[in-house]
């Protein structure tokens, strides 16, 4: 090893320095090396930071590989233009991603053609710059929220596998005060987010209660409840006495009232609104209750090692309960941010697949918050870009679904990737042997 | 075949974990490593079976140096080895799970299932094991599971089986049937290698006895050795451990247990109708061959196992029933036996692990809220106080020494505020330093005026610790002697040896009316 150029010279930087003991002084060693050398170092350690960028990356570059094989102009290519079309076709694919879910230089060129600014804005050009932003934030905000969901109980040592039956239980909840009752704007909007909340909560709640009353595995629990919840909800959209819109055909509720709307946040031309924020502030207060609470620290002990956190006296079982009624809530008010933000009804298949890809973004994030929400967001920006995607260079929006399981298999398993780039291991491990503890918890 | 081991060494870090060990195997016979938990012999078998590389010392097989890099080398040279927990599929057959790994193809390479079944048989019927080939392991019971894993390693050759705690997992009737099979093996020429705690079951199979104790052979017996013999080897008493104290100053009856019931498994009573009571300003050591309801005790104690009958009473507050933190807060200290298990987060750092009961209460938390700078300055004064050897206070706490994490335990316990100190086996795997430094501590309690109960399987710490010791055996106090004991008597109390003479101090009456009498004077 070389040795750190501050060594060399002592007396210039003790001095100044004066480091209090004698951890003082290695600390002092690290801080004078070059910062390139201490990043390529922990770079090369294969910490979890490391693995999660290069497994995006090589998830990136077999993605682009599977576009440009599968598409027909590619393959019928004669053999000398062959690979020149391959990267025509894969650079075309995540060009027109990134157009559809960041930034888009087509209409920036657009506002400035306009004659004047004030008819640039009022015509939409400056809404149309933002538009992708605003659909990643839209598409990212229930991801969020149903990833923090299972992000916390990952905490505590609990799979959350439920995310789509409390999801259900808060859409279920928002939607109905959002159509059955009157209120005046701004009440009506909290009342319903608040009833999103608790409709997940007692989902959660109920998984928390049975396991810690029962004993039963909670991802028994909560896969059943998916179940019983996605057909309780076909049951309730079935008949017009119940949530069913009425004169419809169709097993859909009424649209909610206006007033239950999340508030757009960037005028009416794009869809980002408050749910957004909702999904943001919350990843914080889930950061704060882990990391700056006593019930966090109770979730993250019993996580960590529920014996010990028994014989310290905390009661395992209430952990239990406590942290699925939060993680429902924040379900819950995934559900409520599609209802209340973007779909305004509830049908059959609102929750869609944010049950598992919450998974997914938990995964992805690696079960910390601020994790959830980057992985939110690239998500989020891969849904928004994917419709751009197939009309640039037809590449099937599935290849997008493929994308993301490339990365969460490479994310999954941080082995494969050491050995891949010839990372040392680290000292902890990766996220793959971390979330099968969970299995047996 | 003979098997020999010669100066066996493993180290990890400080701790000496087999010291210079030699044993030697012959053919047909039984040879009972006898030790307790951490005394060496897990690792020592690791070493046999090539799972562990030693530092010093070779094997030898039939007068050659032998190395084993993997068990497969050792099964090749013909040793076996039948794990405590079993290495089964459940839902495989007992056939197909003695052929898993050696399966052998017959023509157009398809399984020759005949002959293992056949080799199942016919070891089976030589050994009088009593197993049949297409059952189906899940539905086995685990004694018959237990001799799967014998024709595991008998269709491998195995001239040397090892047997790791087998009957641990046993009913009385199943070990009896273990030891007719254990006979008729080695009467069919197998050594066996029989690791054991029980002095009873090592008695009556094996032809020598080797006894281990930190590390070290410290005996070697053959049958007719008295089981106090062997309990008084097992537990022994070391000459280095030292601990500086005056005659202790007992006040009143802090912590008054009376005549508890306490379950262990469904069928089993850990703790059967055991009282005892400990003063202010005393050490009682309890002492005991482990596995006599000592770890049931002190999960009672602490409230973690429910206490059926009796009661338990901390300075005359009735705490027979209340919670685990219901009793933290009532002043109990509480080390527990498995440092690593029960009484640390080993990813938490250390800081936290140093508040890990006190999170909720001031001046750590102010409401829900954690105050990080206390629990900092808190860490800080902690890690000096208790000379806790670690990078910094935000080290994961799973990544110290085993003496560090006992430090961080007692710094922890001991900065509360408490009138009792329950401590389990608190230096069992420490190095020398580490066990003077816990001993230095629990006396110094004792002189601050703390009741202590040490739960220990050392003699050589219950008689470097002990005001007054107490002898456990099967779930009752067999007898409380004064320290200067000899070590003899205690061997007879720890094998079960009744108590003729009851001291008087310790007679519970005469006890309660001193409690009784001095919670009138305060």
């Amino acid at each position: 090893m070389t040795t750190p150029p501050s060594s060399t010279d002592p007396p210039a930087t003790s001095p100044t320095a004066k480091p209090p003991n004698g951890t003082g002084e290695s600390s002092e060693k690290s801080r004078h090396r070059p910062f390139g050398e201490i990043f390529k170092e922990s770079f090369l350690e294969g910490n979890t930071f490391t693995v999660t960028v290069l497994a995006l990356v090589t998830a990136t570059v077999l993605g682009g590989l599977l576009c440009a094989f599968t598409n027909p102009t590619v393959l019928h290519a004669p053999a000398g233009s062959m690979l020149g079309q391959a990267w025509d076709v894969a650079s075309g694919t995540y060009v027109a991603l990134f157009e559809g879910s960041v930034f888009n230089p087509h209409t920036v060129t657009a506002l400035f053609q306009q004659a004047s600014l004030s008819t640039a804005i009022h015509d939409g050009y400056l809404s149309a710059v933002f538009n992708p932003l605003s659909e990643t934030a839209v598409q990212a905000t229930p991801l969020i929220l149903a990833g923090l969901a299972v992000a916390l109980p990952y905490q505590a040592g609990l799979f959350n596998i439920g995310g789509s039956s409390q999801f259900i239980g808060g859409a279920i909840l928002a939607t109905w005060l959002g159509y059955d009752v009157s209120m005046p704007f701004f009440v009506h909007v909290v009342v319903c987010v608040i009833g999103g909340f608790v409709g997940g909560a007692v989902i959660g709640w109920l998984t928390g209660e049975i396991k810690a009353r029962t004993g039963a595995h909670e991802v028994i629990v909560t896969i059943m409840l998916n179940y019983v919840m996605q057909y309780l909800l076909a049951y309730l959209l079935s008949s017009q006495s119940l949530l069913q819109a009425s004169g419809s055909p169709n097993p859909i509720t009424p649209p909610i009232a206006f007033n239950a709307h999340l508030p757009l946040l960037a005028g009416t031309n794009l869809r980002i609104n408050a749910g957004f924020l909702i999904a943001i502030a919350c990843a914080f207060g889930v950061w704060w209750v882990l990391n700056r609470s006593t019930t966090g620290f109770e979730f993250r002990s019993v996580g960590a090692n529920a014996s010990a956190a028994r014989v310290a006296g905390m009661k395992v079982e209430r952990t239990w309960v406590l942290v699925m009624l939060i993680a429902g809530g924040l379900a819950g008010l995934a559900g409520s941010a599609v209802i209340q933000g973007t779909d305004f009804t509830l049908n059959p298949n609102s929750y869609g697949t944010y049950g598992i890809d919450a998974i997914t973004v938990a995964l992805l994030g690696r079960g910390k918050p601020g994790g959830v929400v980057a992985a939110g967001l690239l998500f989020g920006a891969l849904h928004a870009g994917s419709p751009g995607m197939q009309t640039a260079t037809s590449t099937p929006v599935q290849i997008v679904q493929v994308l993301q399981a490339l990365i969460v298999m490479f994310v999954a398993a941080p082995p494969l990737i050491r050995s891949l780039y010839r990372l040392r291991a680290a000292r902890a491990g990766g996220v793959g042997t971390t979330m099968s503890k969970g299995w047996n918890a | 075949m003979e098997l020999e081991l010669r100066g066996i060494t493993k180290r990890f870090g400080p701790l000496v974990a087999n010291d210079g060990i030699s044993l030697s195997v012959a053919p047909g016979q039984v040879h009972a490593l006898l030790g307790e938990n951490g005394a060496g012999k897990s690792t020592l078998m690791n070493v046999l079976f090539g799972l562990i590389k030693p530092d010093e010392g070779a094997i030898y097989i039939d007068g050659k140096a032998a190395s084993f890099h993997s068990p497969k080398d050792a099964i090749a040279a013909g040793i076996g080895m039948v794990h405590q927990h079993f290495m089964l599929v459940p839902v495989f057959t007992v056939a197909e799970n003695v052929t898993l790994g050696i399966e052998q193809a017959g023509p157009a390479g398809l399984l020759d299932r005949r002959k293992t079944r056949r080799d199942v048989r016919e070891l089976s019927h030589r050994y009088g094991l009593d197993v049949d080939p297409d059952a189906l392991v899940e539905d086995l019971p685990v004694g018959i599971q237990q001799r799967v894993e014998i024709v595991k390693a008998l269709v491998r050759e195995a001239k040397v089986l090892i047997l790791d705690e087998p009957t641990a997992v046993l009913t009385p009737a199943e070990s009896e049937e273990l030891f007719r099979i254990v006979g008729q093996l080695r009467d069919g020429g197998t050594s066996i290698i029989f690791i054991s705690h029980k002095l009873k079951e090592v008695q009556a199979i094996a032809d020598t006895i080797t006894v281990l104790r930190r590390g070290k052979v410290v005996g070697r017996r053959t049958p007719p050795a008295t089981e106090d013999d062997l309990a008084t080897l097992m537990v022994g008493r070391d000459v280095q451990l030292r601990v500086s104290k005056d005659a202790a100053n007992p006040g009143e009856v802090v912590l008054d247990v009376e005549a508890i019931f306490v379950a262990a498994q469904q069928d089993r009573m850990g703790v059967d109708g055991l009282s005892l009571q400990v003063r202010a300003g005393e050490i009682l050591a309890v002492a005991g061959v482990q596995g006599n309801g000592q770890t049931e005790l002190c999960e009672a104690l602490l409230g973690l196992r429910p206490t059926l009958a009796g009661t338990v009473k901390l300075n005359d507050r009735d705490i027979t029933h209340a919670s685990p933190r219901d009793r933290l807060r009532a002043g109990i200290a509480y080390v527990p036996e498995d440092r690593k298990e029960d009484g640390l987060v080993g990813s938490f750092s250390v800081a936290e692990n140093l508040i890990l009961d006190l999170y909720d209460r001031k001046p750590f938390a102010s409401g829900v809220n954690l105050k990080l700078g206390e629990i900092a300055k808190n860490a800080a004064a902690r890690i000096t106080e208790f000379d806790v050897r670690t990078g910094s206070a935000a080290t994961p706490a799973g990544t110290l020494s085993g003496g560090n994490q006992q430090k961080v335990i007692l710094a922890r316990e001991l900065g509360r505020e408490h009138k009792v100190l329950i401590a389990s086996q608190p230096t069992r795997g420490l190095d020398v330093g580490s066990i003077e430094f816990v001993h230095r501590r629990i006396v110094e309690q004792r002189d601050h005026g703390v009741a202590v109960v040490i739960v220990s399987s050392e003699l050589d710490e219950i008689y470097a610790l002990a005001d007054r010791i107490a002898v456990m055996y099967e779930g009752k106090i067999t007898g409380f002697r004064d320290p200067d004991v000899p070590t003899a008597e205690l061997g007879r109390l720890m094998a079960g040896g009744v108590d003729a003479v009851q001291p008087e101090e310790n007679s519970p009456p005469s006890s309660r009316t001193d409690a009784a009498a001095s919670e009138e004077q305060t």
